[in-house]
């Protein structure tokens, strides 16, 4: 194999790669994901106050803005509008949960040919699968710390 | 020519191989997608297919027609039947190359399935020419294949997973390309090859596979200079295969460095096939059917009216899985390169 013998050798071209290669404006980017990400939760934001009143509690209201945003994001990644809007708006359409409703949508779409089971059931989590481990894990964590935190006090 | 117990030896320096009779080119073809058939080389294309579903139920079997079909119209157009066909060297990017074996698998002829990632026609090219030279086949088929769906959802994302590009990666292209080579005299010769070695910078950014290539490219170009004895303006053109816009440039500054500057001839087929400016394909195309189909659609005919006389063609591939990069591996690179020389102009630039 031809290779670059030194570790020296190869993070001077990785750094030479680095310093030619192009990447996306950082304050635009930003920018974007600031406005969409902030439309997204402001059309939450809307939906829970029109649930409120309807006369739903609080909770109750929560639920139902969850709901429609996760279904509105998987109606849009199955129309293909949600990789477009993503494309511009970036981690501004990653962090609401409509970025976590596409993440499950676009696999169950994408490996239905595979089939029920080994397709979508064993593939529908493959990006988001992490988010949902993780996430659990670590409010586990933090419920025993709290547990321990209420024993000690 | 030297013999060599009773053969003809065709070994050149280290790594090449110069044909004691040229190959030629019999005919080729390629089918290109929507896309690829709205950037700048088009009309060049055979077949411009809208559906990129190619009338399939998944993406898999589109580009399993695709190629067939490529593969297909490239006998024909060679004026020869699928019988006439001693053997086929054909390849994709999918894993265990499904595209080519159920693509292939339809037309009823010898197969040897390859892969060299986005390298692999000429991987297909060089050895479809040795077992012509060799004596193994009067007519011998080189075709690959990539779709831009099959290989996203092989080496990337879903389709509709929402995500931002960074502007070093490269389109995968939805094409396919064959070409026939054979040894009835046609207008393409094909006189010689040089075998790329695996070669790694420790570059891990599968997002920017120009980088990762480009050494690659830069030392089987050098290499096959060397074996040749040749400088980069005894030919028209050197035409990579994807290395996109990162890419060349890496290339163009690591061949000045080794004292080759090529920036006056050196072309690359991911940048030839689409418009940066209005298709949004960030670096430039990528794929095993972006080098095939620029090569049966343009480089080919170019070579073949005499507007280039000698081209030294140089697919690149980025060798890497999904596995290999989860497991921290580096994304080495391989070129091959083939030399393609119109039949009419003599050897005046000979050795």
């Amino acid at each position: 194999m031809a290779e670059l013998k030194t570790e020296e050798e190869k993070k001077q071209y990785e750094a030479y790669v680095k310093e030619v290669t192009p990447t996306h404006c950082l304050p635009a980017n930003m920018a974007k994901a600031f406005l969409v990400g902030g439309l997204i939760c402001v059309l939450g934001q809307v939906i829970l106050n029109w649930c409120q009143g309807m006369g739903m509690d609080e909770k109750t209201a929560g639920s139902w803005c969850s709901i429609i945003l996760v279904f509105l994001s998987a109606l849009a990644t199955g129309l293909n509008l949600y990789p477009k809007l993503a494309k511009w708006g970036g981690a501004g359409t990653l962090v609401p949960i409509t970025g976590f409703a596409n993440s499950v949508a676009a696999p169950a779409v994408e490996y239905q040919k595979e089939g029920q089971v080994f397709g979508i059931g064993c593939k529908i989590f493959t990006i988001a699968g992490p988010v949902i481990l993780y996430g659990i894990f670590f409010s586990w964590l933090l419920g025993v710390i709290y547990w321990i935190f209420t024993m000690v006090i | 020519m030297e013999e060599k117990n009773g053969c003809i030896t065709q070994i050149l320096g280290k790594q090449s191989i110069s044909f004691a009779y040229p190959v030629y080119v019999q005919g080729c073809a390629a089918i290109v997608g929507k896309k690829e058939g709205e950037g700048p080389l088009g009309r060049h294309f055979d077949e411009v297919e809208e559906d990129d579903k190619f009338g399939q139920k998944t993406w898999e079997e589109a580009e399993s027609v695709m190629q067939r079909k490529t593969a297909s119209m490239a006998v024909g157009k060679a004026g020869l039947q699928m019988d006439d066909i001693r053997m086929i060297f054909a390849g994709d990017l999918l894993a265990q190359s499904i595209a080519s074996s159920f693509g292939i698998g339809g037309l009823d002829c010898p197969l040897y399935g390859l892969f060299g990632a986005c390298s692999t026609m000429g991987e297909s090219l060089a050895l479809a020419s040795m077992a012509v030279a060799g004596g193994y086949g009067e007519y011998v088929l080189a075709v690959t294949s990539s779709h831009f769906a099959t290989a996203e959802k092989e080496f990337r994302f879903p389709l509709g997973y929402g995500n931002q590009r960074p502007l070093s990666a490269s389109w995968t292209v939805t094409a396919s390309g064959a070409c026939v080579v054979g040894n009835k005299k046609g207008k393409v010769k094909i006189t010689g090859v040089t075998t790329g070695k695996v070669t790694d910078y420790g570059l891990k950014d599968s997002q920017n596979m120009g980088a990762c290539m480009a050494p690659a490219a830069c030392n089987t170009i050098v290499q096959h200079l060397k074996d040749f004895g040749r400088k980069p303006e005894d030919y028209d053109k050197i035409i990579t295969g994807d290395l996109g816009y990162v890419g060349q440039q890496i290339l163009l500054d690591l061949l000045e460095k080794e004292g080759y500057p090529s920036a006056k001839v050196h072309e690359d087929c991911g940048i030839l096939i689409y418009d940066r400016e209005t298709q949004d394909t960030h670096s430039g195309g990528s794929g095993c059917g972006c080098s095939a189909a620029v090569l049966a659609s343009y480089i080919i005919p170019k070579v073949a009216c005499g507007d280039w006389k000698r081209v030294l063609f140089v697919p690149t591939g980025a060798l890497m899985s999904k596995v290999s990069f989860y497991e921290g591996n580096s994304v080495p690179g391989i070129a091959q390169a083939v030399i393609l020389e119109n039949a009419e102009s003599g050897n005046n630039r000979d050795r």
